[in-house]
């Protein structure tokens, strides 16, 4: 043991970043729920969601769904964006991958050998969780883009017209819904990982 | 009791996916329960009623594409099927007008085709999420309503149809320059699946806020609702 003074033990994740991350997984299954159903009522491709996992049971339900759920989807990833800027909490854990560091743990991960300490995010974790935040971005925009296509013109232009935009909002949530899964499936891997995103957790050692 | 059944069907089996447990209370098991989620999600529409108000720009045009764009054959679509369309007699037609309007006197098709006519080229997109392009010519309704001295401060235009379908709209999107009471379609006078012999042609809004084969006018500052809204869409609906 080293005798200089011990370091107050930090919370793993603060609690600003817990709620916001609930807030956020309620929103995400309430807006990809509907959206489904809404889908479901001109589908782009040749394929439908099956009734069971779409949230309201027809299209005005659905539509009633997603533009509740759009507002706390938003509002709570504004206070997100917000707080990560204004604490550090970008700078200090979400500093952009370089490609070999990103390259190394991905190779790592593939085998299984990738180190998790509470409060550091690998390059993997890093890749990913900005990855989705630009989709977050751009699922907001584009949903906009499909709401209001007269209002929001220059939105809509930017992403190609109404029918476009559609499509982009589509493969923003094909995007999201990939990130779940190795999200929910590394959460499996490394069950530990979640009961600090509930009850804070105590980081062992001050990890800047 | 209709109404009841409708706002059961809003919600349903709404609460797939474990939303449930987020949403304690709710008793989706009763029908004269009232719902906790229900009556969020109608506060809410209503939130987004006065949002898209403030959105909306009276000067913002929606698109407007040239013929070549338009889409062939156009598309039936109506809370029936397409055999069932009630066919109106041109002859006999008459707009009746009601509320805040000085001269209230009924008008016919002959009126209106002697009234300002004009034709777009615009985009109509369903709430469903797909979207056609047709030209439709008729009168402006801002003229109309000046015409029959309406009270333009009021909040509501109203419309009422051959087939029971009925629809509203804010005072503000009735005086855009591109909402009109179509008469022609493609050029040639509307038919009965598209509306014949008048149908309100709002292109700043979603398909079911332009109601066809329209008998009654009415501007009102009580809350007229619509046919999809009573059921649970948004009223506003602007695009």
């Amino acid at each position: 043991m080293s005798d200089r003074p011990v370091p107050a033990r930090r919370p793993i994740h603060p609690w600003p970043l817990r709620l916001m991350h609930w807030l956020n997984a309620t929103a995400i299954v309430i807006m990809i729920g509907s959206g489904w159903q809404i889908y479901d009522a001109a589908p782009l491709f040749r394929f439908t969601f099956p009734e069971q996992i779409t949230i309201g049971e027809w299209l005005g339900a659905a539509v009633a769904w997603h533009l509740a759920g759009m507002w706390l989807l938003v509002l709570n990833g504004l206070c997100y964006l917000a707080w990560g800027w204004g604490s550090g909490h970008f700078r200090r854990r979400l500093r952009p991958p370089g490609p070999r560091e990103l390259w190394r743990d991905i190779l790592l991960a593939l085998t299984f050998r990738l180190d998790h300490r509470h409060g550091v995010y690998n390059a993997v974790q890093r890749a990913l969780y900005l990855g989705v935040i630009a989709l977050g971005v751009l699922i907001v925009a584009s949903g906009l883009a499909v709401w209001k296509p007269v209002q929001l013109w220059w939105l809509s232009d930017l992403f190609g017209g109404f029918a476009m935009s559609r499509y982009v909002h589509f493969f923003a949530m094909a995007g999201i819904a990939c990130f779940l899964a190795v999200h929910l499936a590394l959460v499996a891997l490394v069950p530990k990982v979640l009961v600090p995103m509930i009850t804070g957790g105590r980081l062992s050692e001050d990890v800047r | 009791m209709s109404r009841e059944l409708d706002r059961r069907r809003l919600l349903g089996r709404a609460l797939a996916f474990g939303a449930a447990s987020l949403l304690p209370g709710c008793d989706y098991d009763h029908l004269r329960h009232p719902d906790l989620a229900d009556r969020a999600l109608t506060a809410i529409s209503r939130w987004n009623d006065r949002v898209q108000a403030a959105l909306f720009d009276p000067r913002t045009l929606a698109p407007i594409y040239p013929a070549s764009a338009i889409t062939r054959p156009p598309r039936f679509n109506a809370f029936y099927d397409e055999n069932q369309v009630r066919v109106v007699d041109g002859a006999t037609w008459k707009l009746e007008l009601s509320g805040l309007i000085a001269d209230k006197r009924p008008w016919r098709l002959a009126d209106l085709r002697a009234a300002p006519q004009e034709s777009q080229i615009t985009r109509l997109i369903c709430v469903e999420g797909w979207r056609v392009i047709g030209q439709w010519g008729g009168v402006p309704l801002g003229w109309f309503l000046r015409r029959i001295g309406a009270d333009l401060r009021a909040r509501y235009v109203s419309f009422h149809c051959a087939d029971g379908y009925y629809e509203s709209i804010d005072m503000e999107s009735a005086l855009h320059p591109q909402t009109i009471l179509a008469l022609d379609f493609l050029g040639k006078p509307l038919t009965p699946p598209f509306g014949f012999p008048l149908r309100l042609r709002i292109p700043t809004k979603l398909g079911f806020k332009n109601p066809k084969s329209v008998v009654a006018l009415g501007v009102t500052n009580v809350f007229p609702g619509g046919y999809w809204v009573a059921q649970g869409y948004n009223w506003f609906s602007g695009s």
